[in-house]
């Protein structure tokens, strides 16, 4: 079956006719030119929203303009971005089952992982943490620490049931349930949402990228697994 | 400043060499792959177009792009799930003609 399917991937990479390959790349060679035309056409000096960004910098509670943007003003951008992230994960659970293989990893697997698991998460720290001056951020950190996550599914580590199931959901959550919490709190207090006062700015920002970089790490290495987590079998085992 | 434009015009041409397998390409694991390939090519232009000011590079496309990628990730892995029970349910990772 699955041999099968392999050599179809082989056989017939396409079903389009060799004709209507040509004219579908002449139509995109079209477009091409048109944005490669419209590309040209823009000014190569404009400063587009940086000085509006640097303006406003002093108020934002960090120095990286990047993470200024990113988590102050811009806000609920990330907080949207965070559900999205969210929904992918659920649209995921709902499809099915993660597939459960027991897999024994060869002895380069292995000790790789283990070494480089803790560099992954140090390295996921330091980028959290840098983000406030220098590139770097939850978005960064997340990704370090998904892969972490990711190396260690490879080789074979899975959680068990009581790990997969409150905890799990709860640091997925975590991300937007801080953001609209503090989204909330600022609404009450300054009137706004994620309005935050200048002086508390920078605590905010760490909150918020601490919270949203766990989220961010779990959610993609748990997208990882293909499908919810199975923990009632193993309760029952 | 005509590296900017280079680099945006080589986001252009992996913009369109993805949209040519998306259509052209029946898999749908290529046709996932070209999307991705698509996506590439967009926050290519826009990491590319952000730094035509004097002082230092836009901010704000920059911060587009960071979460963008992340969720590009996250959508692929979605597609790719889809892709695997169709091909479980059906046989075949190809959507039929009708």
């Amino acid at each position: 079956m699955q041999d099968q399917s392999e050599q179809r991937i082989i056989d017939d990479p396409t079903q389009v006719s060799p004709m209507l390959r040509l004219l579908i790349a002449l139509l995109i060679t079209l477009l091409a030119i048109g944005l490669g035309n419209a590309v040209l056409s823009l000014s190569t000096s404009t400063a587009g929203l940086t000085q509006i960004v640097n303006s406003q910098m002093a108020q934002s509670g960090v120095s990286h303009p990047v993470t200024a943007v990113l988590l102050n003003f811009r806000g609920y951008d990330t907080l949207l971005e965070m559900v999205v992230l969210l929904l992918a994960l659920l649209g995921v659970w709902a499809i099915g089952e993660a597939r459960y293989q027991e897999i024994a990893p060869g002895p380069v697997l292995d000790t790789f992982a283990r070494l480089l698991v803790p560099i992954l998460i140090l390295v996921a720290v330091y980028l959290l943490w840098v983000g406030a001056h220098a590139p770097g951020g939850a978005f960064q950190a997340g990704s370090i620490l998904g892969a972490a996550g990711v190396l260690l599914l490879l080789s074979g580590w899975r959680p068990r049931y009581p790990l997969m199931a409150l905890p799990l959901r709860m640091t997925l959550i975590l991300g937007p349930m801080m953001f609209v919490a503090i989204a909330a709190i600022t609404f009450i207090i300054e009137g706004q949402l994620l309005t935050f006062p200048v002086n508390q700015a920078g605590t905010l920002i760490l909150i918020l990228e601490t919270a949203a970089t766990l989220s961010i790490g779990i959610t993609l290495a748990a997208l990882f697994l293909g499908g919810q987590p199975q923990y009632e079998n193993e309760k029952s085992k | 400043m005509s590296n900017v434009i280079a680099f945006a015009l080589v986001g252009v041409g992996l913009f369109c060499l993805g949209l040519y397998a998306l259509i052209v390409q029946a898999h749908l694991l290529r046709k996932i792959l070209a999307i991705n390939i698509m996506g590439s090519g967009v926050f290519m232009i826009m990491v590319a177009l952000a730094k035509r000011g004097a002082d230092g590079p836009d901010p704000v496309p920059h911060a587009m792009v960071i979460t963008g990628i992340v969720v590009a990730v996250s959508a692929t892995a979605l597609a790719l799930t889809l892709m695997l029970s169709l091909s479980a349910a059906s046989g075949s990772a190809k959507l039929s003609d009708d």
